[in-house]
C-alpha cells in the first residue's frame, strides 16, 4: 500500500496546487500507515520535490513527456502505477488533469473521485469530501471495490505552509516505453490572450456580478455602486460568457484570482469555480435571493434579498 | 460529418434540493428537469458544424424516462435524430457506468465527432466526455472554446488556468468537450419543435446495450455545507440592511 501524488510544474517549479496535494497526500499517508511517493513527468529532476516530506520522488522520463499530452501522461502514468503499486493516486484539480485524470482512471477501470475539498481516512477507508449541486450540498463519497483509486484536490483544500523542506530524498528514474503514433493530439501555441488594462489584482475594492444581474441593462446600476464605493467592477464566469462584461473582469478559476479588502458579491451563487477566486478577500459580503446560497459560507456579511432592492439604496447611502 | 452530442438533464438551477431519508441522495420527486447548461453550448456547437460541413446530429441522453424532454428540445433545435439510454440508477451513477453506457450506443456506427458539455451542473465530476475518449479510443481535447474542423483533423482552442489558452490539432474521428460560453445558445422555433416530432427518437435500455451498471464510487452520505465563517445575516428592510451594511463595512471590517 502507498499513496501517489503526481506533480504538476511549469517551467520546471513545482505549482503551488501540486505541493498542496503533497501536503494531502502526506495526511492520508500518515492516516493509512504507508509510504508516500511523488512523481513528476518529462523535463527535468524534479529536485524542488526532493525536498519535500515525501518518502521517494519518481521522474517518468521519455522525450514525448517534454510537452504535455494526454495521450502521453495516460500512458507513462498507467505504467508508473503497474510498477508502484499504489491505493491512492492523488493529483491537484488542475485544467491538465482534467484533460486526463478521467482517462488514465478509466483505462484502469476505476474511480476517480473528482475536485475534492476534503480527505479523511476511516476505518481504515478513505473518504473523499465533494461540493455537488453548484455547491449547495456536500458528498462524501467513497470508492467501491478493491485496486488502485484516483482522486484530485480543489485548490485550498489542503495547507502547503506545514510543509518543511529537508534533506533531499533520492529521485528514482522510471523508464517508460512511449512511440510517437501513441500521441495522437498535438500540442500547437500556448499563449495568453489580451489581459487589458484591468488588473483587478490590484483593486482594494470589488464589486462583482452574477446570473442575479439577469439582463445587461442593469450593468450600469452596478457601475454606479462601484464608483460610489471606489471600486472596480467585476463578474462571475456566466455573465462574461453572455458576453455582458469584458472577459478581463472575470473573477474565479479561469479568470483573475483575487484578494481585496473588500469584495462585495451581488447575485453570485459561490460556485466552486467562483468562489477560488475570490475567498482570500479580506472582508466578504453577499447579496443574494436564496438563503441557501454557498456564496453565504464565506461571507463576512450577508444580504438575503433582491439585488435591485438593496443596491439602489446603497448608493443612495453612500451618497449622503 | 457525423456527430454525436451527449446531453444530460438535471434538475433547474433554482431548485429547492431536500434529502432522501437515508440521506444518501436528493428527494427527486417535484424536481423540475433542465438542460445541463454545458451541454446546451455543446449541442449548439454540434448544431453550427453541421451548418458548415453537413452532415447529421444525434443527441444522447444516459437517464430517467422524463430526460427525453432534453432530446425532444434537440430535435427542436436542428438535431436529426435522438437516442434515450433508460435507467432510473442514471440521475446518481457514477461517470464511469455513465460514460460505458453512452460508448455503448456510440460505437455501434461509424462517427467522425463526439460532443460533450465540459461538466454537469449537477454532480460536477467533469469526467464523462473524457473518459468516453478513452472507451471509444479516439483522442480528445478537454474545456475547448474554439473548434475549427479541416480535412479529416479537428484544430481546437483548449483553455487553461488564468487566462491562458493552448491550441491543439487532432485527427477524426475525435471528441471534445465544449466550455460554457464557446457559443451563443439558439432556441427552437415553432416551425422546428413541429418538425421534431416526426424525427426518430430511439429508447434502449442498459440491459438491450449489455452494459452493467455497477458505480466505480459511492455517495455515502449527502449533506448542507457548514459555514467557514461567522456570518453575520443583515435583516429588515432594503433601506435598513444597507445602512447597516455601511455601517459594519465602516466602523467594524473598516474596509470603507
Amino acid at each position: 500500500m502507498s499513496v501517489l501524488v503526481v506533480v504538476e510544474r511549469a517551467s520546471g517549479a513545482v505549482l503551488p496546487v501540486s505541493l498542496e496535494a503533497i501536503a494531502a497526500g502526506r495526511h492520508a499517508a500518515d492516516a493509512l500507515g504507508c509510504e508516500l511517493r511523488a512523481v513528476a513527468l518529462g523535463g527535468e529532476a524534479p529536485g524542488d520535490v526532493a525536498a519535500k516530506p515525501v518518502d521517494e520522488v519518481v521522474h517518468l522520463e521519455h522525450s514525448l513527456l517534454t510537452s504535455y499530452t494526454a495521450d502521453g501522461y495516460t500512458a507513462a502514468l498507467s505504467t508508473a502505477i503497474a510498477e508502484l503499486r499504489p491505493s491512492l493516486v492523488l493529483f491537484p484539480h488542475t485544467y491538465q488533469v482534467r484533460d486526463y485524470g478521467p482517462k488514465l482512471a478509466a483505462r484502469l477501470g476505476r474511480p476517480f473521485l473528482s475536485d475534492a475539498i476534503a480527505l479523511r481516512v476511516e476505518d481504515g477507508r478513505l473518504v473523499l469530501v465533494r461540493q455537488m449541486f453548484q455547491g449547495k450540498l456536500r458528498a462524501d463519497v467513497v470508492a467501491v471495490g478493491d485496486g488502485v483509486c484516483f482522486a484530485s484536490m480543489q485548490t485550498g483544500a489542503f495547507s502547503a505552509d506545514g510543509l518543511a523542506d529537508g534533506e533531499p530524498k533520492p529521485i528514482r528514474k522510471l523508464e517508460v516505453e512511449l512511440t510517437a503514433e501513441q500521441i495522437r493530439v498535438t500540442p500547437l501555441e500556448r499563449f495568453r490572450e489580451t489581459a487589458g488594462d484591468v488588473d483587478l489584482s490590484a483593486a482594494e475594492r470589488i464589486v462583482s456580478v452574477g446570473r442575479g444581474i439577469q439582463d445587461p441593462d442593469n450593468i450600469p446600476l452596478i457601475e454606479e455602486l462601484a464608483k460610489a464605493l471606489g471600486a472596480e467592477v467585476a463578474a462571475s464566469r456566466p455573465i462574461c460568457d453572455n458576453g455582458w462584461m469584458p472577459l478581463e473582469r472575470q473573477v474565479g478559476s479561469s479568470g483573475q484570482t483575487v484578494a481585496p479588502k473588500l469584495y462585495l458579491a451581488l447575485g453570485i451563487s459561490g460556485a466552486i469555480q467562483h468562489v477560488v477566486g475570490m475567498k482570500g478577500s479580506k472582508t466578504i459580503v453577499a447579496v443574494n435571493k436564496d438563503a441557501s446560497a454557498p456564496i453565504f459560507e464565506i461571507a463576512d456579511y450577508g444580504i438575503v434579498g433582491d439585488l435591485f432592492d438593496v443596491v439602489p439604496v446603497l448608493i443612495e447611502a453612500l451618497k449622503e | 460529418m457525423e456527430i454525436v452530442v451527449c446531453l444530460k438533464q438535471i434538475p433547474a438551477r433554482d431548485a429547492v434540493l431536500g434529502l432522501n431519508a437515508a440521506a444518501d441522495w436528493i428527494e427527486e420527486d417535484d424536481l423540475s428537469p433542465e438542460m445541463n447548461e454545458p451541454d446546451s453550448y455543446a449541442l449548439e456547437e454540434a448544431l453550427r458544424l453541421k451548418e458548415k460541413h453537413g452532415g447529421r446530429v444525434t443527441a444522447l441522453t444516459a437517464g430517467l424516462a422524463e430526460a427525453a424532454s432534453g432530446l425532444r428540445e434537440a430535435l427542436a433545435k436542428g438535431a436529426d435524430r435522438a437516442v434515450l439510454i433508460e435507467d432510473a440508477s442514471f440521475r446518481r451513477t457514477d461517470p464511469l457506468v455513465t460514460a460505458r453506457a453512452l460508448a455503448a450506443v456510440i460505437a455501434r456506427e461509424p462517427f467522425d465527432l463526439v460532443l460533450t458539455g465540459l461538466q454537469s451542473d449537477d454532480a460536477g465530476y467533469g469526467q464523462v466526455g473524457v473518459v468516453l475518449a478513452e472507451l471509444l479510443d479516439v483522442p480528445h481535447a478537454a474545456i475547448v472554446v474554439e473548434v475549427e474542423a479541416g480535412d479529416g483533423e479537428l484544430t481546437v482552442k483548449q483553455e487553461l488556468e488564468a487566462g491562458w489558452f493552448q491550441k491543439v490539432r487532432m485527427p477524426l474521428p475525435a471528441l471534445l468537450t465544449i466550455q460554457s460560453g464557446i457559443n451563443k445558445v439558439r432556441y427552437a422555433t415553432l416551425m422546428g419543435i413541429k418538425k421534431a416530432r416526426s424525427k426518430p427518437l430511439e429508447r434502449l435500455t442498459p440491459a438491450e446495450l449489455g452494459v452493467g451498471l455497477d458505480p466505480a464510487q459511492r455517495i455515502e452520505k449527502l449533506y448542507p455545507p457548514s459555514r467557514a465563517k461567522q456570518t453575520q445575516m443583515l435583516a429588515g428592510s432594503p433601506k435598513e440592511q444597507a445602512e447597516a451594511l455601511l455601517e459594519k463595512l465602516r466602523q467594524e471590517a473598516r474596509v470603507l
